[in-house]
């Protein structure tokens, strides 16, 4: 098991499966409503061109949200892809 | 532990069906109203179109600003059936006022809509997990509801096999495989929505065990306290501790649930809330994460994956990149993003003004030959010039605007239909974050530097409501094409002739953008920090799949958006056209007196006498005072009224007479009036004050009250005056 980052420091390309939300508050009952949960595995896509936001790819979808509310996420960096 | 309502559990299926039977079928009610309910993006309105045609209402659900789409489509046996189209939604739990509308119709709050006897569920096969999300909490409610799959041909492009059948025998509810676009399954949904009766969906899962006696009495609380039947006081209880997930959110709870703050239900609630937070239990988190296990387990049993890809060996996604992933890496690079937007844009604002000016000139003509129509056909007298020059003139004088905000209404819809919005408001969003708000409101402040009416309306799109306001209080101040007459007159006054370089002029007219552009900035981000402090800024957003436009249905919301505006609007533009004529034409000149003499004493004449120690310290006398007021309904007309102030003909085709009539004219004492400084503090003036009753108009709409549309006339003409009054003051100290 690797240690855990936050979501907004993932680099772009990378999956992740998430592991904790440290608050609560209702933009992470939101993000929990749109499917991202403890366990939920996700790719980070990428880096607006000014650097924030980040999209992600969770669920089959493609998901937009801000660095300041996606450090509040953490996740665990999955292996890297055997290619 | 498991709870599982009696009337829920599959064995009552069969009595549920006939007890449904009876509700929507029997008694003097000859067909049901259906609900349409999906996520943003699944091809709600698609579907919509589909059943109803052209048998739409666009309206408003009164109260809030959000669009109420009902329809009318025929039954199997010709019998008509009421839709609504409710407002795209992830959750019941709702997060902004069109998800409230859903929930509040849903759950049979609003008055003027009754609640639907039936539900049509529109999911996106394609993301099917996320989709099911809200179709299980409406499942909650235990009323008949249809589920149509649609999107199926994506779906099945994409490797992703979805048994409708088996989901049928699941969830025990009609379930439709369904392609809206090319109206494959329609004819088989309209089967099932003729149906005499449906089933009662079979819906049971497991809520977690250290939540579910809160539930059960939170449901019983509801039901004694509120008298609210048994499933929809377990539904508002389950949505009560989803939407109440922290201390913040607890406020809103009276919103979510309609109780007093001081009911048996307000006080269960707080009792379990603080109870959980000893026991460090996270009842909101655990209430989503076991929809979603119910959720991920229906699917495992539906959905079979015809290239076994797992979700962890998705390493070669990039391999697999679909069309949207590969335009998106040219959309939102660091690069090529920029100009992708950049060009859109320009090709917009390209167009708005090649395009328009032809219907422009179409418009000016017809309103100027209808009002000669009417002259001649009409006895001279006040009447006549009451209908020609008050309501005639006033009215054309707007609508001259309308091909404009059809364009860019055409635009706006356009972006929105391709999933190009979504992308803008992600490239964008740094940007906009500066001044607090998100990269949604790009669009409608952008839009305004043609016509700030569409831009409101567009910010429409914008969920935070505090967020939305803002953008709606600073988008005049992005200078309009109405204030180019205006400019232009006074860099002519300014600048004479050829003798300076045409780069100064073109310099002087940018310089007016820019200000209008900080200003409106600036406003938003002193709006953030003060009057409209707001949660901290959010932008959880999904990036849809980008999709051909529906051009059909782009142009109707085109139509629909102009008509919406031209009804609600016309009305106040009307009355003040007319209340502005009179200020001008009353009490009569003596016999003789040309139409300057007129309105030189005339109400409107005498308030540019009234308003002249207000306006003196900027460098205006009472003449320009006139024009000031006869602007307020629109500022072009500030250049007509000068013409007629100054004693000459037709301003608007040439400004060279009225450019000479300006530099002529003085105050008593002979001074100069119109000195450079004081032509650039009239262009100064315009960039910031709030001189469009449209405008006024379409804010009281949006925001539902007087109150904004009234604070943002004080704050935009208050600052014009302090611009102005800075500028004159500090200019004559320095001698210009």
């Amino acid at each position: 098991m690797s240690e855990l980052i936050r979501l907004s420091t993932l680099a772009a390309g990378t999956r992740a499966v998430v592991r904790e939300f440290p608050i609560s508050g209702p933009s992470v009952v939101r993000l929990r409503e749109m499917g991202l949960l403890v366990g939920t595995p996700l790719t980070l896509v990428r880096t607006a061109p000014l650097g924030d936001p980040i999209e992600i790819k969770v669920r089959g979808y493609f998901l937009t949200l801000r660095k300041s509310e996606a450090e509040h996420i953490l996740v665990e960096q999955a292996a890297p892809a055997a290619n | 532990m498991t709870t599982l309502p009696e009337h829920l559990s599959s064995s009552s299926a069969v009595s549920t069906e006939a007890a449904s039977a009876a509700a929507v079928g029997g008694g003097n009610r000859p067909s049901p109203t259906y609900a349409i309910v999906g996520n943003p993006n699944c091809g709600k309105s698609t579907l919509f179109n589909a059943l109803t045609g052209l048998r739409q209402k666009i309206g408003n659900y009164p109260g809030v600003t959000v669009e109420k789409k009902v329809g009318t489509a025929w039954s199997q046996h010709g019998q008509p059936i009421t839709l609504i189209d409710l407002p795209g939604s992830y959750s019941l739990a709702a997060r902004s006022p069109d998800e409230a509308v859903t929930r509040d119709v849903l759950f049979g709050r609003r008055a003027e809509t009754a609640a639907p006897d039936r539900i049509l569920c529109i999911v996106d096969a394609t993301n099917l997990e996320r989709n099911l999300y809200l179709v299980h909490q409406v499942l909650d409610l235990g009323r008949p509801v249809i589920l149509v799959l649609n999107m199926m041909d994506v779906a099945r492009a994409s490797g992703l096999a979805i048994d409708a059948s088996h989901l049928e025998h699941e969830l025990g509810i009609p379930v439709i495989p369904c392609e809206a676009v090319n109206g494959k399954g329609i004819v088989e949904l309209r089967m099932a929505m003729s149906r005499a009766s449906l089933p009662l969906p079979r819906h049971a899962w497991d809520v977690p065990a250290e939540i579910a006696p809160a539930v059960a009495e939170l449901q019983a609380a509801l039901m004694e306290g509120e008298g609210k039947p048994a499933l929809l006081a377990r539904a508002e209880a389950l949505l009560l501790l989803t939407a109440a997930g922290s201390a913040a959110a607890a406020r809103e709870a009276s919103d979510v649930a309609t109780f007093a703050p001081e009911s048996r239900a307000a006080t269960v609630l707080s009792h379990w809330q603080s109870h959980w937070r000893k026991e460090g239990v996270d009842w909101a988190a655990s209430l989503v994460a076991a929809r979603y296990d119910a959720i991920s387990a229906l699917c495992e049993r539906v959905v079979a994956q015809r290239k076994p890809v797992s979700a962890a060996d998705s390493a070669s996604a990039a391999a697999h990149a679909s069309r949207s992933d590969r335009i998106d890496a040219v959309v939102t690079h660091p690069l090529w993003g920029w100009l992708v937007l950049g060009g859109l844009m320009t090709l917009i604002f390209f167009s708005i003004f090649t395009f328009a000016e032809y219907p422009m000139d179409w418009i000016d003509g017809s309103v100027a030959s209808f009002a000669d129509w009417v002259k001649e056909a009409l006895p001279e007298g006040d009447l006549r010039d009451l209908i020609t020059d008050g309501a005639i003139a006033g009215v054309g004088g707007v609508v001259v605007f309308l091909p404009q905000i059809l364009i860019l209404f055409f635009f706006i819809g356009l972006l929105e239909s391709t999933g190009y919005m979504a992308r803008e408001a992600f490239i964008m969003d740094r940007l906009m974050s500066r001044v607090g708000l998100n990269g949604k409101s790009f669009i409608p402040m952008l839009s305004s530097y043609a016509c700030a009416i569409p831009g409101i309306m567009a910010a429409r799109t914008i969920e935070n409501h505090k967020d939305r306001l803002v953008t709606i209080l600073v988008a005049p101040l992005m200078s309009c094409s109405a204030r180019l007459p205006v400019y232009l007159l006074m860099i002519a006054a300014l600048l004479p002739g050829d003798t300076v370089p045409v780069a100064s002029k073109v310099g002087l007219m940018l310089l007016m953008y820019a200000l209008g552009t900080g200003g409106a900035f600036g406003f938003a981000w002193l709006f953030k920090k003060t009057l409209l402090k707001g949660e901290p800024p959010l932008m959880i957003m999904e990036l849809p799949p980008y999709r051909m436009p529906a051009l059909r249905a782009v142009a109707r919301q085109m139509l629909d958006r102009a008509g919406l505006f031209l009804k609600r609007a016309g009305t106040i533009i009307l009355s003040i056209s007319i209340v502005l004529w009179f200020l001008a034409t009353y009490p009569r000149a003596p016999e003789g007196a040309d139409e300057s003499g007129q309105l030189a004493q005339s109400f409107a004449g005498q308030a540019g006498h009234l308003i002249e120690p207000a306006i003196e310290p900027l460098g205006f006398d009472w003449q320009v005072g006139i024009g000031l007021i006869t602007s307020f309904a629109a500022r072009e007309v500030f250049v007509s009224t000068m013409g007629v102030v100054f004693n000459v003909d037709d301003p608007e085709e040439d400004t060279t007479p009225l450019r000479e009539a300006l530099a002529a004219a003085t105050w008593p004492d002979g001074r100069p009036l119109f000195t450079p400084l004081v032509c650039l503090n009239l262009m100064i003036f315009y960039v910031f004050a709030m001189q469009c009753v449209a405008t006024v108009a379409v804010v009281r709409r949006e925001t539902n009250s007087w109150r904004w549309p009234l604070f943002q006339i004080g704050y935009m003409t208050g600052t014009a005056w302090l611009a102005c009054f800075v500028v004159y003051q500090v200019g004559t100290a320095l001698g210009f």
